[in-house]
């Protein structure tokens, strides 16, 4: 081969072992090389593979928090090992970042260098022609055609060139002796360009989770949504992100419309969700009008808005001893799944004289079936709230506690005359008294809540164009196939060794045509071969003949 | 016609589909079994001086020459071809049993028999091409098992797409991931048959005028899982991290979230880089590559059947049950 070579000149994959004797510098460098052999990078991508496997199985906190917290709840003694491994993050935990960044080191180390052969590369002419054609991998000679006024090798050369040329091969004519060729020299560029977009994307990703937030908020129907800290009910921020810069946008959630499928296997599943908001920009606006649903989010300057989940909020008035309105309004209550049957809690601190916790269900469409209570339906038609009675202290005094539980510790469970736990079975418009003169519970009116999300995550575009440039780059170097041919023009006399049986000492002229294919990935040598045997009959002239 | 009587003449057409697999399956066994017969007999009688050790690089004989093998041969791709049409009409016909009319993509019935379509499509397509003739008995009986494991276990009726699914990223995500796995299914067959041939070969155990002496040699088998991978990943890539990012920050406000169907196509996507990496840079042919392969197809199939029922309630991904709103605690002070 060709000395001149210029992709020889790097070669990561050179024997690695460190001499004896080395200084930190040459150690640092050893370290460097065995970072961006192309065996590490390998390496490290399978352990990516590998190491992305537990976040699948163990429930993250960043994904689900709350399967994540029921997962530490049923696993006692395993949790504070997986959260001390990182196992609860594992795509944001020290290790599984350094697989990553470590890939991007050797991903840099490989591409700075081959860059640079490539930018030569792009510049040098095709190496010139090997001696013997006749012992490359691929190769074809074909006897000129006798009196042919083409048989020339001069003007064999040259249309060889001109061939060579409308095939887009980047032609190195020397007259007299040879002409090489080359093209593909996208192969190498997609190459980059793809190991370049991975940067981009990393970048994107990176400016998302490091600038961005993303936040969870339930409203009830008939109420607003100011974009401050205080509304969300769950909220991450990004590490780098300020709350005072959320953007001044709100919006109310005027209507909320559902449409169940009523038969079928899957009936009762929903067919459709809309909430229909009013929004503003900023608090000046006037405000616009917009249905949001699933797949139609609502986009606003600063973060964008989506309809994520939906439930019931019962209207629930409590009366305490007195006779006062201790508690009144919607009430969330979570769906516990497809059927809607909701879980919901009631806390009323201020009556007196103790204060009241309620906790229980609610049933869209309550029934009796073989003596179990349920819901048949998603939808309201038969709306029953069926609660508990609890009353003492609700402890919210010793600091945060989750507004969809009630802590029993200073609870007493309220019972009826025959001493079992008292029950309190509403229909819409229905109130019931609290024994011991604790008050009374009215269920007033029912009212649909929306669960939306927000989030603003900057660097979208930048992750989304870098994963389309690393398709291009991605294609470009799987699809092309860059290959080198040359040509060179014999003139023989007599018989020779190859076969053939022209009369002797009669000058013959030789068309010889070698390529190689420098794709690397055992593509069709074939294709190869039957491309260099039709430009070798072809500047011979005989193609005609073949064809007969 | 009525939804419903697309919906009946689908389930109709798919049954019917398989009956015709099962059809040209019997025919390539017919085929295979005849070449058992007359190869080695005239190998025996007409070159005595071969011995098995020759025969392994020697593929297909006079085998080829024989036109009752030919027609058994042929008879099995013409079934074949009349049943992946059958097997369309079958398709078709689940979206326009829907009301209102859909891509039939919509659980994982749908997407088996489009996948196990597209393989068969992908199969006849190349068969000329890539000289896929040997491939034809391994590849009806595997789509035929997997469309009767759709039929028996997968079915279900015909609903409209829940409110999630209501995307035109349906159709551009769910069929870049359906090709795809067509694709690498296709070049994981080819491993597969790499693989035992490769074993039977070091042991010097192919029988001559057998089913492993009649598949192409094995640097063409490989060419082939190459070839066909080198089309899937970026169809892959296209389907999993662009498509899918762009739906899914529609949808549920995150391009890219670790749901464990995200995570496992990820893990997939990087099983099948390294595998294109090591061939472009390591020089990896063959066994090894065979088994990257593999490796990175078994992953797809976990992705596709694992996450609907090993992951159901905690995918966003898994359509077996509207995904009701999952609330985190809130917490309040």
């Amino acid at each position: 081969m060709s000395s001149k070579a210029p992709e020889r000149t790097y070669d990561p994959d050179a024997p690695a072992t460190p001499p004896p004797g080395l200084g930190p510098r040459e150690l640092a460098r050893w370290a460097w090389r065995q970072l961006t052999s192309m065996r590490t990078a390998l390496l490290l991508l399978l352990l990516l593979a590998v190491a992305a496997v537990p976040g699948s199985l163990i429930p993250q906190d960043d994904v689900d928090s709350f399967a994540a917290i029921r997962y530490r709840d049923e696993h006692p003694r395993l949790a504070p090992v997986f959260d001390a491994l990182g196992l609860f993050n594992v795509y944001s935990s020290p290790w599984f970042s350094a697989i990553y960044l470590l890939l991007m080191a050797s991903l840099i180390g490989c591409i700075l260098p081959r860059t640079r052969v490539y930018w030569r590369a792009l510049r040098a002419r095709p190496p010139r022609a090997p001696r013997n054609l006749a012992r490359m991998p691929v190769s074809a000679s074909h006897e000129v055609v006798p009196d042919d006024p083409a048989a020339d090798p001069a003007a064999v050369l040259e249309r060889a060139a001109a061939e060579l040329r409308s095939q887009r091969y980047r032609v190195e004519h020397v007259p007299g002796e040879y002409v090489s060729a080359e093209r593909g020299y996208l192969r190498e560029a997609g190459n980059l360009v793809f190991h370049l977009a991975v940067l981009v994307v990393l970048v994107g990703v990176a400016a998302g989770s490091l600038f961005g937030y993303k936040g969870g908020a339930i409203i009830v129907t008939g109420k607003g949504f100011s974009n401050v800290l205080t509304q969300y009910d769950d909220f991450v921020p990004g590490a780098f992100f300020d709350p005072d810069d959320l953007a001044p946008y709100s919006f109310t959630v005027d209507d909320f419309d559902v449409d169940f499928i009523l038969e079928g296997e899957q009936r009762g599943l929903p067919r459709d969700f809309t909430a229909h908001v009013r929004y503003r920009n900023a608090p000046g606006d006037e405000p616009t009008d917009y249905d949001l649903a699933v797949n139609h989010p609502l986009r606003l300057d600063g973060g964008d808005v989506y309809l994520v989940g939906h439930g019931y909020a019962p209207h629930i008035t409590v009366r305490d001893g007195d006779g006062e309105i201790a508690y009144s309004g919607p009430t969330v209550f979570l769906p516990e799944d497809a059927s809607f049957r909701s879980f919901g809690v009631v806390k009323v601190p201020f009556a007196e004289p103790e204060q009241i916790g309620l906790e229980g269900f609610f049933y869209p469409t309550f029934a009796m079936v073989d003596g179990d209570p349920m819901t048949v339906y998603p939808d309201a038609a038969n709306p029953l709230l069926s609660m508990l009675v609890y009353t003492g202290d609700l402890g919210l005094s010793e600091g945060s506690q989750s507004v969809y539980a009630l802590e029993k510790a200073g609870l007493d469970q309220v019972t009826d005359d025959d001493g079992k736990p008292l029950r309190i079975d509403l229909s819409p418009g229905q109130v019931t008294d609290l024994p011991d003169g604790l008050g009374s519970v009215e269920f007033t009116g029912l009212s649909r809540w929306v669960k939306v999300q927000t989030a603003h995550t900057p660097g979208t575009f930048v992750a989304l164009g870098g994963v389309v440039l690393a398709l291009l780059g991605l294609m470009l170097s799987l699809f092309i196939r860059p290959r080198r041919v040359w040509v060179r023009v014999r003139e023989v006399t007599g018989q020779q060794a190859d076969g053939g049986t022209a009369g002797e000492g009669r000058r013959r002229t030789l068309v010889e045509v070698a390529g190689l294919d420098r794709s690397g990935s055992s593509d069709d040598p074939g294709e190869l071969a039957v491309a260099v045997d039709d430009l070798a009959r072809s500047l011979a002239g005989t193609r005609v003949e073949e064809n007969q | 016609m009525s939804n419903a009587d697309f919906a009946s003449l689908s389930n109709t057409a798919i049954t019917f589909a398989g009956v015709v697999y099962f059809v040209a399956l019997l025919a390539h066994l017919v085929e295979w079994s005849r070449l058992r017969a007359v190869v080695p007999a005239e190998a025996g009688a007409g070159d005595p001086v071969r011995s098995e050790g020759d025969l392994l690089v020697a593929t297909g004989g006079p085998a080829e020459d024989n036109p009752k093998v030919a027609f058994w041969a042929r008879l099995g791709v013409v079934l074949t071809a009349m049943a992946a049409l059958i097997h369309l009409v079958g398709v078709v016909c689940r979206g326009l049993g829907a009301d209102p009319v859909r891509v039939p993509w919509g659980n994982m019935y749908e997407f088996t028999i489009t996948a196990s379509l597209v393989v068969v499509v992908l199969y006849l397509a190349l068969h000329r091409k890539l000289q896929l003739a040997w491939l034809g008995p391994v590849l009806v009986g595997f789509v035929w098992v997997v469309l009767l494991a759709a039929v028996r276990i997968l079915y279900v009726p015909v609903a409209p797409l829940m409110p999630s699914l209501q995307s035109p990223w349906l159709v551009i995500h769910v069929f870049a991931a359906i090709l795809a796995t067509g694709a690498f299914t296709l070049a994981g067959l080819a491993s597969i048959i790499y693989l035992i041939k490769e074993s039977r070969v070091r042991k010097d155990k192919v029988r001559p005028g057998g089913y492993l002496d009649r598949v192409p040699s094995l640097p063409a088998l490989d060419r082939v899982a190459y070839r066909v991978t080198a089309f899937a990943f970026p169809v892959w890539t296209f389907g999993v991290l662009i498509a899918g990012p762009i739906w899914a920050e529609n949808a549920w406000g995150r391009y890219w979230g670790w749901d464990p169907k995200e995570v496992w196509s990820f893990i997939t996507w990087v099983v099948f880089a390294a595998y294109l990496h090591a061939r472009a840079t390591r020089g990896w042919k063959g066994r090894h590559a065979a088994i990257l392969c593999l490796v990175g197809l078994v992953t797809l199939w976990f992705n596709f059947v694992g996450i609907n029922y090993v992951f159901g309630d905690t995918s966003q991904h898994s359509y077996a049950l509207e995904v009701v709103a999952t609330v985190s605690l809130a917490v309040t002070s």
